[in-house]
């Protein structure tokens, strides 16, 4: 098959993922309409059969995510996209991804919340869940796009490190990166590097499925494969039997963490804005991030030193990074279209430097003149 | 004679990893016999091992029957969802032969949505609903299979609801293939299984089975062996008998085969659109 040569496209953010994530090479998609992310669907339910993907629409988000860890066993690249009060019913089977190491995407276009809240009203609101809302100890992948270009190219990334670390990955865009319309382009198909799932390479009566390599990660077999294995959310040994063993357990545990932790380095993706000589940092993710970089461009003009910290992945949360930020810092700003999620992160990593939370539940990011003037109120201290 | 314990070494070795045995079933639990119709039933289709199945289960009693047991790819899953990833797998790789076992609780209760929703499809995948009345695992609770007027310890005054009839549930729902049969009779019900994994469609075998621990002790149903003799008497479906409408009681759970019939199945009919996209 010859490769697709570059395209552009004017789009909306939630097209630009559904494209990415094709791009990526995903050919599976279990999706169930919910605002604002019902354009991912209606998309990818277009999309998929001229790909000779499968779309299917299911009884509810449950079966939805489910159904993707069933297509992900199958060697197949899978995702699901939804909003807060899908992920909340989704949340089980994350933990059961996570546990059976299972790759998948789940794209949320985040609305305002708790509950229904306001569906077609943007807010960053579920950036806490996707890291703690499934019960026990994991980590997880968390992206946060600012574009529609990023939600192209993080969404591949999102496939790339779910395929190399088999976990699930959160692309966690606000509802104003997913209905945003901006230029997209999309690479010549034989630009775009892609990264597939370990396969195992040992003869099959060797073959010890939960058995992880010097990188944390276990080679992974495809369901019909000559490798015959068996896969639980119960607490499993090597060869993914159930165990009820403390140090099973522990090692278990302590693997899936540090798969992702020590990989985090590999993971975590920032840009840094104006930040060399700043003496006022302002950390931002999607939408405000948009604000805080026109907000840096005009107290520069003022002559006031500020620069910005743009997470483009939260989680893993880049502590290192913001602890260095803090020593350079005189002040550090977190602005978040909620009621302050990250900035416990930030505090906790950045502390003893002074940090000052931004906090707008409401679909309106800060806007730059707001941002402008709390950098110059910090300034003039 | 046909028997399912006649060889020297037990036909079931053969598909089961023995390193994962004994199973974590009671003593008289009826699952064992299920396991048995079963591989009985792959035995009979001319399968040597078990490679080219893959085995869903949800959680419970009844999705301890292939998992870790049956030597094939098996995916172990959170409670009620077995269905709803097999939907998966099976769309993703049509040509695996996709199986659920499950309890009732499992695939009726906390799943009963994506039941009815895989029979409205029609999915190719055979489904084997352990039906013990009860949630085992957990004790003894009602569930929705559960005789109306049992004491189970979450109906401690007898439960006040009436239960689903799981085989004319799926039926109307779409499912190609239907049939119930019980513990007390093992070679019906192997036979049921073996008509469903040949199937193509959704198809539906309904097993209930005595369980001594929970629901004998709880419902005062007796031992195994007063279970058994309960199931020997209950009605036997005449051939194309109306399946109609009817509350499932203790002495009017009839056996048999509701539907077996042909129709468009769903990975075909997504592979039919393709064609036409194309
Ligand atoms: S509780 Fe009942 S169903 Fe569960 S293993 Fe024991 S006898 Fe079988």
């Amino acid at each position: 098959m010859k490769s697709l040569p570059e395209r552009v496209m004017f789009t909306m953010g939630d097209i630009a993922a559904a494209e990415g994530a094709l791009s990526a090479g995903c050919r599976y998609f279990g999706g169930y309409p919910i605002t604002p992310a019902t354009e991912i669907a209606e998309w990818m339910a277009r999309r998929m059969p001229e790909l000779r993907g499968a779309y299917v629409q299911y009884e509810d988000e449950i079966a939805s995510i489910t159904s993707v860890i069933g297509a992900s066993w199958t060697g197949t690249k899978a995702m699901t996209a939804t909003s807060g009060p899908g992920v909340s019913l989704m949340l089980e089977a994350i933990g059961l991804a996570v546990m059976t190491e299972t790759p998948l995407v789940l794209v949320n276009i985040m609305r305002g919340g708790p509950s229904t809240g306001q569906p077609t009203r943007g807010q960053q609101g579920d950036i806490m869940q996707a890291k703690w809302g499934s019960h026990g100890d994991y980590q997880i992948i968390g992206l946060t796009p600012a574009s529609v270009q990023e939600m192209f190219d993080q969404t591949v990334q999102a496939f790339n490190l779910a395929e190399k670390y088999r976990t699930p990955v959160f692309v966690l865009a606000d509802e104003t990166v997913g209905h945003m319309r901006e230029k997209l382009v999309i690479p010549d198909e034989k630009d775009i590097k892609l990264v597939n799932r370990k396969q195992p390479t040992v003869d099959p009566s060797e073959y010890l499925p939960f058995k992880a390599d010097d990188d944390l990660v276990p080679p992974m077999a495809v369901f019909g494969s000559k490798y015959q294995f068996y896969a639980t959310g119960l607490t499993h040994d090597e060869r993914g039997y159930p165990s009820d063993k403390e140090n099973i357990q522990i090692d278990l545990i302590t693997r899936l963490n540090d798969k992702i932790l020590k990989n985090a380095d590999d993971i975590i993706d920032l840009e840094k804005y104006q930040l060399d000589d700043a003496k006022i940092a302002v950390i931002a993710y999607g939408t405000p991030s948009r604000s805080a970089r026109r907000a840096i461009a005009i107290a520069r003009e003022e002559g006031i030193k500020a620069g910005l910290l743009r997470l483009k992945t939260v989680w893993p949360f880049p502590e290192e990074a913001v602890a260095e930020l803090a020593t350079e810092v005189d002040h550090i700003i977190v602005a978040e279209q909620n009621m302050g999620q990250i900035y416990h992160m930030v505090r906790s990593a950045g502390a003893p430097t002074p940090i000052t939370l931004m906090r707008k539940p409401a679909g309106m990011p800060q806007l730059p003149e707001e941002i402008v003037q709390k950098i110059k109120e910090i300034d003039s201290q | 004679m046909d028997t399912l314990t006649s060889s020297e070494k037990h036909f079931a070795l053969q598909y089961l990893r023995e390193e994962a045995l004994p199973s974590p079933f009671c003593p008289g639990c009826g699952n064992g016999i299920t396991v048995n119709a079963f591989l009985k039933a792959v035995k009979d289709l001319g399968h040597e091992d078990l490679s080219g199945f893959a085995f869903v289960s949800g959680i419970g009693c009844g999705a301890w029957i292939p998992s870790p047991h049956f030597k094939g790819d098996t995916l172990h899953t959170t409670h009620g969802r077995a269905i709803a990833f097999a939907t998966g797998l099976k769309v993703a790789r049509p040509e695996l032969k996709v199986v659920v076992i499950s309890g009732d609780g499992d695939l009726a209760a906390i799943g009963g949505n994506h039941l009815i929703h895989a029979a409205r499809r029609n999915i190719d995948m055979t489904v084997i609903c352990s039906n013990n009345f009860i949630y085992g695992m957990t004790g003894g609770q009602v569930a929705p299979t559960t005789f109306t007027g049992d004491r189970t310890t979450t109906s401690p005054y007898g439960n006040p609801e009436r239960p689903f009839d799981l085989a004319r549930l799926v039926a109307a729902a779409g499912a190609s293939y239907v049939a119930r049969w019980t513990t007390a009779h093992p070679n019906q019900a192997s036979r049921a299984i073996k008509k469903a994994l040949q199937t193509k469609g959704f198809s539906f075998v309904e097993i209930l089975s005595q369980c001594p621990t929970a629901y004998g002790r709880r419902t005062k149903a007796g031992d195994a062996v007063d279970m058994i003799q309960w199931f020997k008497s209950l009605p036997i479906r005449k051939r194309d008998e109306e399946a109609g409408y009817c509350v499932p009681t203790k002495q009017a759970h009839d056996l048999g085969e509701f539907v077996d019939r042909e129709d468009t199945e769903f990975t075909e009919a997504l592979k039919a659109m393709v064609r036409k996209v194309e």
